[in-house]
């Protein structure tokens, strides 16, 4: 099936040299970190993880965002979202390539990352993380393949292929969970140490994934004579409304427990993000910023005249999208490390190399994705025409 | 490319981890002990804060262990590198602290390094076993040429312990010791309670440097020098309150 990406017009190869452009500067960046160490980065002795890893935790959440199409249609036979499984399992893939590239990235000593697979070690959380990731990865590429193969020879996807797409259900609830335990079992983090982490990496996976595949819906049906269909993109859109209320819910959970037992070591972290501490306070506006569009999206979510409006709906899934982004990309690794165990407080903001890395594979992503994309849509052209 | 390579290479050391503890396995040694080794079931540290008065008091302590261990001078806050350095009391003990204090206690500064915890988080993290925890003593130690630089180990731990090389640090070391290895950039490095030392019969460099304000000895056995000072001494460790079980005891 790859040769349906081989074809395409100017605009399409226009855009695929755009991305490896982004691809290639990222790159170049690289090896200049390679050269000289992380120390290209803003990271410090106390804020020892930055947007790298930040965006990993981000984009695994809206690689577990794609199950949210997976299960209404294989779980409850919801037909109508036959039509988007695809989209959501190709974005997963996607989304967990950029994983594994933030993570490689982040690594102090790349060349020897096989080692830990060469020391196995099950009481290390990225163990599992690693396993989970590379599952999931594996169960979509195996699982969208073969579907989109089947349907493209009009017959039906193999048997054996079924306990695969179940157990991809529970899979994708495990990458988030495991990637929220790496954070919230480390004993002197008190922004981190809460059992309702994983519960708030969830329902953000679930709101920032199917908006991202509300969007690119809506970019499909533009470009592509393959229309995802209204009725689609409106069970999408409940789907992100119950979710980022779900998020706006258990943050505001978080808030309350904090400001309440009023206990300076959980608290401090969500008053450096939202008030400043000790003068220092550069995270503040884009917190406040964030929940702003996540209430705003509510707003315009929860309320059908709005969410059918699908203009509105179009900003309204880009306010989830960004809200949800500065949230975990920003606030979330940042917020844990600041103030420090020691209570010292140093600021992290990333540097210009670090940005053009995090732009390098955030191209790399989406060059999988529209290569998948363009795959998926020949097909549904092809078998309707 | 991380995700293909993750995937299948290397299934061999899995299963022999996994075929463990069926009597000899591949690799499981023993290392002789030098003749002279100084020996215990858990190395501990006693801080007697009552004999410090001043930053010079320490600072004999923190460059012998800097200047032994090539531990270097970075320019660059961000990418400091320290194994044992000073700190007010509300920074070494953030969670017990008063408005209202002792002078003594508030005004000098107080020695931190690695507690060498008995329950470590970091060891507990690390997912290449590149830090460990050393059965026969107790000492969580590193070994520089199987970490990967990931840092989750310094996310770990609640003391602020460990380092990162951000850079080659070989360039910003005055004078190389040459019975110690240097670092090389994209590892994480801390204290390691001078096992290098305490092979050869030597007392850690701080504890040799620090004019009787540090005590080093065995955490269980009854009669040692530390266990002496604990019991007629009132202690306080960091962050008690975490089950990490520090080894590093303060008389304040």
């Amino acid at each position: 099936m790859l040769e349906l990406a081989l074809k395409g017009n100017k605009k399409y190869f226009g855009w695929i040299t755009a991305l490896l452009v982004l691809v290639g500067i990222g790159f170049g960046a690289y090896l200049n970190q390679l050269g000289f160490g992380l120390g290209i980065t803003g990271m410090s002795r106390d804020v020892s993880w930055g947007f790298y890893i930040a965006q990993f935790t981000f984009l695994v959440g809206v690689a577990a965002g794609g199950v949210m199409v997976v299960l209404p249609y294989y779980l409850h036979d919801y037909k109508a979202f036959a039509k988007v499984t695809i989209l959501g399992e190709f974005l997963a893939i996607a989304a967990i390539t950029m994983c594994l590239l933030f993570i490689l990235v982040d690594l102090g000593q790349p060349m020897r990352m096989f080692n830990v697979i060469l020391y196995p070690t099950p009481n290390s959380v990225l163990f599992w993380d690693m396993i989970v990731l590379n599952g999931y990865l594996f169960l979509n590429i195996v699982i969208g393949w073969n579907v989109l193969e089947a349907e493209r020879n009009n017959v039906h996807y193999p048997k054996w292929l079924k306990p695969l797409i179940y157990l991809s259900i529970p899979w994708a609830v495990g990458i988030h969970t495991v990637t929220a335990f790496l954070y919230c079992g480390l004993p002197g983090r008190g922004f981190w140490l809460t059992a309702i982490l994983a519960p708030r990496f969830l329902s953000s996976a679930f709101a920032a994934g199917p908006a991202l595949l509300i969007l690119l819906c809506m970019i499909i049906r533009k470009v592509t004579n393959f229309d995802p269909g209204k009725e689609q993109i409106q069970s999408l859109a409940k789907i992100v409304a119950y979710a980022i209320c779900l998020n706006v819910f258990f943050l505001l959970c978080e808030v309350f427990v904090v400001f309440y037992s009023q206990i300076p070591e959980h608290m401090d972290h969500l008053r450096y993000l939202f008030f400043g501490l000790q003068g220092k306070s550069s995270l503040v506006p884009w917190m406040w910023t964030s929940m702003a569009l996540m209430v705003l999206s509510i707003i315009l979510l929860v309320n059908p005249t709005t969410r059918k409006n699908e203009n509105v709906l179009t900003v309204s899934c880009l306010m989830v999208f960004a809200g949800t982004w500065i949230d975990k990309g920003l606030g979330m690794i940042s917020g844990g490390f600041v103030p420090s165990p020691l209570h010292h407080v140093t600021e992290y903001a990333p540097t210009v190399p670090e940005l053009l890395i995090t732009i390098g594979v955030y191209g790399a992503g989406f060059l999988v994705l529209t290569i998948l994309y363009k795959m998926a849509v020949g097909v549904k052209e092809e078998v309707r025409s | 490319m991380a995700g293909v390579a993750v995937l299948g290479i290397g299934a061999k050391p899995v299963l022999d981890v996994l075929a463990a503890g069926q009597g000899e396995v591949a690799g499981s040694f023993k290392l002789q002990k030098g003749e002279g080794a100084l020996n215990a079931k858990q190395w501990a540290m006693v801080i007697d804060t009552r004999k410090v008065e001043k930053a010079s008091d320490l600072e004999p302590m923190i460059s012998a262990c800097h200047k032994i261990h090539n531990v270097p001078q970075m320019e660059n806050k961000n990418h400091e590198i320290k194994w044992i350095w000073e700190e007010e009391y509300h920074y070494a003990f953030p969670t017990a602290t008063s408005r209202y204090m002792n002078e003594h206690a508030e005004h000098i500064p107080f020695l931190v390094l690695c507690n060498h915890c008995e329950n470590p988080p970091c060891v507990r993290a690390c997912p290449t076993k590149a830090t460990f925890k050393r059965e026969s003593d107790g000492i969580v130690m590193m070994d520089f040429h199987r970490c990967i630089g990931c840092r989750f180990c310094m996310a770990a731990c609640p003391y602020g312990a460990r380092s990162f090389n951000f850079r080659d640090p070989r360039p910003f070391i005055k004078e190389t010791n040459k019975e110690f290895p240097t670092r090389m950039k994209g590892v994480v490095e801390k204290c390691n309670y001078c096992a290098e030392r305490i092979a050869v019969g030597k007392l850690p460099a701080c504890v040799e440097a620090s004019n009787g304000i540090l005590t080093f000895g065995d955490l269980f056995d009854p009669n040692s020098a530390v266990r002496e000072l604990l019991k007629s001494n009132f202690t306080i460790r960091r962050k008690q309150s975490l089950g990490t079980e520090p080894s590093v005891y303060y008389i304040v």
